[in-house]
């Protein structure tokens, strides 16, 4: 079922205004205004305007002219948005997913509910009702898709119903293309190209219309794409409203606090009621806020976020405690408000038959937690591979508890080193030119003699992403004369004709 | 009240402790694929290589391979390890590098790259508290003030009541007062020269002494990972010849060691 709801602005406006259609304020010619860059414009106007010749998309001065009595109030898109999103939610009685269809539209599916309501014709009819009575002005249409339901509604006749068995092109082959939900860009040239109705577009063959329009990743773009969807030939998903509210919990406080032990106190009440809310749902807190009014009217926020969906009270205070320490009560906080803004499903949990591993220790979620919160995110962290030639870049960091990438099984051809400079370092290295062995090398101001050398592992730049002038590296696995073994390399050759004299470089130190 | 408490006797001395006449014979040597049950122990290294980094992952796999497996468990031993540093021991000998892990270690670990020492022994003690860590190593450069006797003692105690073992790092830094049962000075040894290459760098090897010991006798070995185990030879100074028969000098070495 489509629902377009016609006058979605003015109706708002003449609600918020507490008037019956045509009563009061209403009588007078009336526009909502938005600013544009050239000067005020019309956005919707009321029955009384429109008679006297004010339309939306008019500017405000072409309106005056007209209509010199025209009253002008400004227009909010952002409430109109609100407003729509709640009917999305309230038009659920009518079929349990419903979908926003911006600016002043509603898709509802109604798929099987239709007995529930006596018939189609009852279930649309009990809509329309619903919407007069609310004081909106709607049209509603019903229709096997969700395109052909659009059309109907927009452009149809009032209250068209179009049975699965019938053919859709039959009840909808005299409307506009307009009634494919297209850009105007592309109505306005099936309309210079002579096809007007639907009827015209789909007696066409359909290769002539493949190849004048091309883009197929939109489809307000592609009339093809459009009539397919509307005939129910493709796929088009429609996104869900679903209404979703945080796991709030708050307390007031009849005496404003000031110190430290009273808002841990109220932070530990807040934590179990909290804890107890998101059991009773099933959840687990990933992103928790704490905020805290004052009386002199300022407060602060502090937020918290964990590695794994928990709702252990102990812990939850337990990392509070060390955000709270730079709070400045001022002159005493009033409420105080705990709200989880991300949760995850968390189902009950067997509490751990072996006493003594519950009182020995934490659990690594909880480890890392406490980690996280003192040392920072950036802190914390695990080795991934990466897809990646360079060595430096063969690794890359991420949150100790998120799902590892896919990734191939590396080859093992080659030794790799313990651990890595995070910059490799200039040595002065004795070599035999142009691109022997190394012999001798200065590091950190002490000479090592290389006593073993193998190598050279050559790794080109990779092009695909590099300047054409970034050399090469030979790598050495080197191993000097008291047995330390390092990874260092030569960045260039001589006469590669990007550079002078190679320098060398130490990047990995072998166990 | 028939039923005392059991009562500790003061007297009684720590597992593997041994008192009394021929005590310094009868205490055990120390050899690879001993469970030695020690929580704390601390290599001394220098911030030059990475002998000291790559010892403690060997001695902790092979004290994981040792430890008695659960025998309820029915999943290979897969938890993951903890690795803290602090500021200057990542800039002195850079951080790990996942290629160059043991490929049995290489998912399981977790980094802490901490900015000041003592936020290091905060990551080290929080680690050592998390039952699902199967050890922590941990790497600080030089003597911190953070890190003194109770410091020390603090992660000992803590290692011991949770059952994870902590090899401590020492990059740098001057044997200060310490809390560790076992206490290592490693360096690195040149290697045997391999099969194929005999140019090449071989097997990883390190000469480490044990110099401080609760309950095995001080000793030097030549330490070698070779693969499946750790694998240790006596240490035999090759810049020394040998004399024959007659006695070595002591030198640094500790007396118990002949």
């Amino acid at each position: 079922m489509a629902i377009w709801c016609t006058g979605l602005a003015i109706d708002r406006w003449r609600l918020s205004e507490g008037l019956a259609r045509g009563q009061g304020a209403d009588a007078e010619p009336l526009a909502l205004i938005e600013d544009t860059a050239h000067g005020p414009r019309i956005a919707a106007a009321n029955h009384a305007a429109q008679l006297a010749g004010a339309v939306p998309a008019m500017r405000l001065a072409d309106a005056r002219t007209l209509c010199p009595a025209l009253g002008v109030r400004p227009a909010d898109p952002a409430g109109d948005l609100a407003l729509l999103e709640s009917l999305a939610l309230w038009s659920q009685r009518w079929g349990p997913w419903s979908a926003l269809d911006p600016p002043d539209g509603l898709l509802i599916d109604t798929t099987g509910v239709a007995h529930l309501f006596g018939g189609e014709r009852a279930l649309l009819a009990d809509a329309i009702h619903a919407f007069t009575r609310r004081g909106l002005g709607i049209r509603a249409a019903l229709a096997p898709t969700a395109g052909a339901a659009w059309a109907l509604a927009h452009f149809g006749p009032d209250a068209a119903i179009i049975a699965p068995a019938d053919d859709p092109l039959r009840h909808l082959g005299d409307l506009p293309t307009a009634a494919l939900r297209l850009d105007d860009d592309v109505i306005l040239l099936l309309r210079r190209l002579g096809l007007k109705r639907l009827g015209d577009l789909h007696g066409l063959a359909r290769d002539a219309l493949a190849r004048r329009f091309r883009n197929r990743r939109s489809a307000a773009s592609n009339p093809l794409l459009r009539l397919d969807q509307l005939l129910g030939r493709l796929p088009e998903p429609l996104l869900p409203v679903i209404s979703v509210t945080a796991p709030l919990v708050q307390r007031r406080l009849m005496e404003p606090i000031r110190h430290r032990i009273l808002l841990d106190q109220v932070v530990t009440d807040l934590a179990g009621d909290m804890a107890r809310l998101l059991e009773a749902l099933g959840q687990g807190a990933r992103r928790l806020e704490l905020g805290m009014w004052k009386v002199d009217g300022e407060m602060a926020v502090r937020r918290l976020e964990m590695a794994t969906a928990t709702r252990d009270c102990a812990h939850i205070c337990r990392l509070f405690a060390t955000r709270l320490d730079d709070v400045d009560a001022g002159f005493g906080i009033e409420l105080v408000r705990l709200r989880a803004s991300w949760t995850e499903p968390l189902a009950l949990a067997q509490v751990q038959l072996d006493a003594a591993a519950e009182r020995h220790g934490t659990s690594l979620a909880a480890c890392v937690d406490r980690l996280t919160v003192r040392l920072g995110p950036e802190a914390v962290r695990r080795p991934v591979p990466y897809a990646s030639h360079l060595p430096e870049r063969a690794q890359r960091w991420q949150p100790p508890l998120a799902d590892l990438p896919s990734s191939q099984e590396e080859l093992a051809f080659h030794h790799r080193p313990l651990k890595i400079l995070d910059k490799a370092e200039s040595v002065a290295v004795i070599y035999e030119t142009p691109d022997g062995l190394p012999r001798r090398f200065r590091w950190r101001g002490e000479v090592h003699e290389i006593a073993r050398a193998e190598g050279p592992e050559r790794i080109a730049p990779e092009w695909w992403r590099e300047r054409s002038t970034v050399r090469l590296r030979d790598y050495y696995r080197i191993e000097d004369a008291t047995g330390r073994r390092y990874w260092i390399y030569r960045h260039g050759v001589i006469g590669d004709g990007r550079g002078g004299a190679p320098e060398w470089f130490i990047q990995g130190l072998f166990a | 009240m028939s039923e005392a408490a059991p009562t500790v006797d003061p007297a009684r001395l720590a597992p593997g402790l041994v008192r009394g006449i021929g005590a310094s014979e009868r205490t055990p040597r120390w050899r690879p694929g001993l469970a030695t049950g020690c929580a704390l122990s601390e290599l001394f290294a220098s911030g030059r290589d990475a002998s000291g980094a790559g010892l403690a992952l060997a001695l902790a796999q092979d004290a994981l391979r040792m430890a008695v497996p659960d025998p309820a468990a029915d999943m290979p031993d897969h938890r993951p390890f903890l690795w803290v540093q602090d500021k200057a021991a990542l800039r002195l000998s850079g951080r790990p590098y996942l290629p160059g892990l043991p490929a049995e270690m290489r998912h399981r670990l977790i980094h802490v790259a901490a900015t000041t020492p003592e936020d290091a022994l905060f990551a080290l003690e929080e680690g050592l508290r998390c039952r699902d860590l199967a050890f922590v190593i941990g790497e600080i450069a030089g003597n911190p003030r953070a890190l003194d006797f109770t410091a020390s003692r603090r992660l000992g105690l803590a290692a011991e009541k949770h059952g994870v073992p902590l090899w401590l790092i020492r990059l740098d830094a001057k044997h200060d007062l310490g809390a560790s049962r076992m206490r290592w000075r490693v360096e690195a040894a040149p290697s045997p020269p391999p099969r194929w290459n005999a140019h090449a760098p071989g097997t990883t090897t390190w000469a480490a002494e044990l110099f401080r010991a609760h309950t095995y006798q001080p000793g030097k070995w030549i330490l070698r990972d070779d693969g499946p185990a750790l694998v240790a030879q006596p240490y035999s100074n090759p810049a020394t010849p040998d004399h024959g028969d007659l006695v070595h000098g002591a030198g640094d070495r500790s007396l118990a060691a002949f």
